[in-house]
């Protein structure tokens, strides 16, 4: 049973948190080991067993990118423990000229605004590479799902730089 | 729901039998202990009608003494007089010699580096020690409730590791006591506030102890407590104020003589006394007896005491930040600040955590008593006497577990604040031909290097089926139960064979020790070893035995006439042995009813899983 079985849920990126985490926290309802309290040590176990499926699942759906590479698993390309790199070299010259503009923000003549609009580029960004990788995984042949794979790599690119803007931005604003 | 019924008794029993449940306070400077009675949460008083006791253990040359009685030789028989075991729970002798500088105690290790302290009666650890403290609640409890305990609710500060855990665990079970679970104390006073108010939204619980300092984000939401973030400092609190108070009357007193472990404790209670009355007042008159025979007369006002704890006020604040930014959440969105422990009577710090919070913080409850009165809640609930209860409790692992790697590198494989119970599998494999045994190192804690983390176990995995070097592949899972417990399991895959690999931990206490503190425990003196092992595997029977009458009872349908034939044969052979007094034939029985009914068991979680999704819509969540 996969995880959108587990979670009676259509396996597509699409999906709506709100009834995800409705069926997450009723699953562990029913399994969760407190419920178990009194039980056998082997029901126990396999309760704490079921409750960490649960927590995996909802980890692995909750997270976008992590449900887009786990559709990708059940398509059969697995990305994690890869060393795979990307071979784009316009989208890595698009990563060094992102990563010089995040570095001279703190110098720049309004850094607080420019990080803003520079948080507001990437997440431009990242809705893309959302929208693009929809469409290749909708599409389901082979050189399609290849390329919503590189696509994930760029999402994940993107997804560190927007963290790092993340802590630029609390150092900036003094947290 | 189907499945509750396997936490109900069976037809053997009534079916509104009440279980005899208590929360506990297990605290660094008082224990406490509480339960629901007549659907009110409340301290169990002793005859004299105190509800705490100190947690201190006096080992006197007759007799061992806990609480008032114990604190009464605190200063005259420092050595022999446990304070603030707590702290050390978990701990090597190294870690203690480190963060602790000036103890009246003669501190030893254990084999595994574990510390232990020297008393007129013998070499005691900490869990032994804590053991002894919970000793009198739970007899309380089980005179005040008149019966024995079915199971308690034990509290740990949610910054606890799995060794502090353990340790804790393992303290109440030497009394022979079961653990339904470790609830983490500022959970435990959400549970206090939260539960009955009917709150929904983000809270935050601060919690300045006596010895601990935790501060935990939690998210309510129609009965589900969810651990957002938890922060803090696992040595900070009360104990800290009164050190730096006892540090400043020296200085004032200009005393340069001699500190005697009694002066020591004397100087620390009147540092104690200061503190605690200057949360009412803003003046207080200070006499210290020296040894020189000079009296120190002075006084300490609350604008001084306020400058002299402002940096540990300070610090408290600094991990507040850090668990906001963590939960991912701004302080305006926290809807309620609960404050627990003693320490939050100081007004500097209910000013000052209303004004980093921007608003004013709950203290209706005594933040002495909250912390057991959620525990008691919460046992109440787990042993099954509310049915009906909807709260399900989702906490998070307070610090990442990782592995040593070449280069003294830790690495991740569980991070903080990942929901738990967690499980996650790790493939390894061999380095040389024929290699059969393999060392693994798990390491508790958020830093690059292995020296700067805490180190939890050495595992070693024995038994690898001999191959050529890389063709093994060894799949260790790592699982963390609810308690926050960690235990590891090995298999061999390429062989095709699931070759159980045998998992040995070299940390916290042998086997040999275990043994040892079971036999020297005073409950058990009497009884023989074997004894208690057998009363033990008789209450085992008997949840197995309930267990499985209540599942056929509610879901035969899920087997075939001869799966259920089978099961319950098994059963009938698991009443026989029950009733004998032979242990292996009860644990035979036991392993056989496992064995038989493992399939039935798996069915009906998956049974529950499906019928937990079935019909329900967003709304009715």
């Amino acid at each position: 049973m996969n995880y959108f079985e587990l979670f009676a849920l259509t396996r597509s990126y699409v999906l709506d948190t709100n009834e995800l985490r409705a069926k997450y926290l009723e699953l562990q309802r029913a399994v969760h080991p407190d419920k178990f309290a009194n039980a056998s040590e082997q029901n126990r176990l396999l309760a704490v067993q079921q409750s960490a499926r649960i927590n995996d699942g909802f980890g692995m759906l909750k997270t976008p990118i992590n449900r887009a590479e786990y559709l990708l698993l059940l398509a059969g390309i697995e990305l994690a423990h890869e060393y795979q790199t990307i071979k784009d070299p316009t989208f890595l010259m698009e990563q060094m000229e992102l990563r010089e503009a995040l570095e001279d923000i703190p110098t720049s003549s309004d850094p607080e605004q420019e990080i803003i609009d520079f948080q507001q580029q990437i997440d431009r960004h990242i809705s893309e590479f959302e929208q693009q990788f929809v469409d290749l995984f909708a599409a389901g042949d082979q050189s399609s799902l290849n390329t919503a794979a590189d696509n994930v790599r760029k999402l994940k690119f993107m997804l560190k730089l927007a963290a790092e803007a993340r802590e630029l931005e609390e150092r900036l604003l003094g947290f | 729901m189907a499945l509750l019924q396997i936490s109900e008794p069976g037809q053997s029993s009534a079916p509104h039998q009440h279980r005899l449940a208590v929360g506990i306070d297990l605290g660094t400077t008082n224990s406490l202990v509480a339960s629901v009675r007549s659907g009110q949460a409340t301290i169990l008083l002793n005859d004299q009608g105190v509800g705490s006791i100190p947690s201190i253990v006096h080992y006197g040359e007759h007799e061992i003494k806990v609480g008032l009685e114990a604190k009464a030789h605190a200063v005259s028989d420092a050595t022999n007089t446990v304070v603030s075991v707590k702290r050390f729970m978990g701990r090597t002798l190294k870690d203690i010699q480190a963060s602790h500088k000036e103890l009246p105690y003669n501190l030893s290790a254990s084999e595994n580096g574990l510390v232990t302290i020297e008393t007129r009666n013998g070499v005691v650890n900490p869990i032994q020690v804590s053991s002894e403290i919970l000793k009198p609640l739970v007899e309380l409890a089980k005179s005040t409730l008149a019966g024995e305990l079915d199971g308690v609710v034990i509290t740990v500060p949610a910054y606890f590791d799995d060794a502090q855990r353990q340790g804790t665990k393992d303290a109440a079970e030497l009394l022979g006591v079961k653990v339904f679970r470790l609830l983490n104390e500022p959970t435990a006073a959400a549970i206090a506030y939260g539960l009955d108010n009917d709150q929904e939204g983000i809270i935050a619980v601060y919690d300045l102890g006596g010895g601990t300092f935790d501060i935990s984000i939690l998210r309510l939401n129609k009965g589900v407590f969810e651990v957002l973030a938890t922060g803090g400092d696992s040595a900070l609190g009360g104990d800290d104020i009164d050190q730096i108070i006892a540090d400043w009357i020296i200085e004032q007193s200009g005393y340069d003589g001699d500190h005697s472990p009694a002066l020591q404790r004397e100087i620390m209670q009147l540092a104690c006394r200061a503190k605690e009355s200057l949360s009412a007042q803003h003046n207080t008159e200070l006499t210290l007896n020296l040894p020189c025979g000079n009296d120190w007369h002075g006084q300490l006002s609350r604008e001084v005491f306020d400058s002299l704890i402002q940096p540990i006020v300070k610090r408290t604040l600094m991990a507040c930040r850090r668990a906001v930014r963590d939960a991912e959440i701004n302080t305006s969105d926290i809807l309620k600040v609960v404050m627990v422990g003693g320490s939050t009577r100081v007004p500097l710090v209910r000013d000052k955590v209303g004004q980093y919070f921007e608003q004013q913080p709950l203290t209706s409850i005594d933040p002495d008593k909250v912390v057991a009165i959620g525990a008691a809640i919460q046992a109440d609930i787990l042993a099954g006497n509310k049915p009906d209860s909807d709260m399900l409790l989702l906490d998070v692992l307070p610090l990442s577990l990782g592995l040593e790697t070449m280069g003294g590198l830790t690495e991740k494989v569980i991070s903080r604040n990942t929901t738990i119970p967690v499980a996650k599998a790790q493939e390894f494999t061999t380095f040389k031909d024929g290699q059969t045994a393999m060392a693994l190192h798990i390491l508790q804690g958020e830093r690059e290097l292995v020296e700067d983390c805490r180190s939890l176990a050495r595992f070693e995995l024995r038994g690898i089926p001999p191959m050529a070097a890389g063709a093994a592949h060894i799949r260790v899972t790592f699982q963390v139960d609810a308690d926050g417990l960690l235990s590891v399991s090995a298999m061999e895959k390429s062989s095709g064979v699931k070759t159980s690999i045998e998992v040995k931990p070299s940390f916290g206490l042998t086997d040999n020790e275990v043994a040892n503190m079971i036999k020297d425990s005073m409950t058990y003196a009497k009884d023989d070893m074997q004894a208690r092992m057998l009363a033990e595997e008789k209450v085992e029977a008997s949840r197995v035995h309930e267990g499985l009458v209540s599942a056929l009872l509610g879901d035969a349908h899920l087997l075939s006439g001869d799966e259920k034939s089978l099961i319950e044969q098994a059963m009938a052979q698991l009443a026989n042995a029950q009733a004998g007094s032979d242990l292996k034939s009860i644990k035979d029985a036991i392993a056989l009813c496992d064995k038989v009914s493992q399939d039935f068991a798996a069915r009906r979680m998956d049974q529950s899983i499906r019928q937990a999704l079935s019909g329900q819509s967003v709304d009715n969540i």
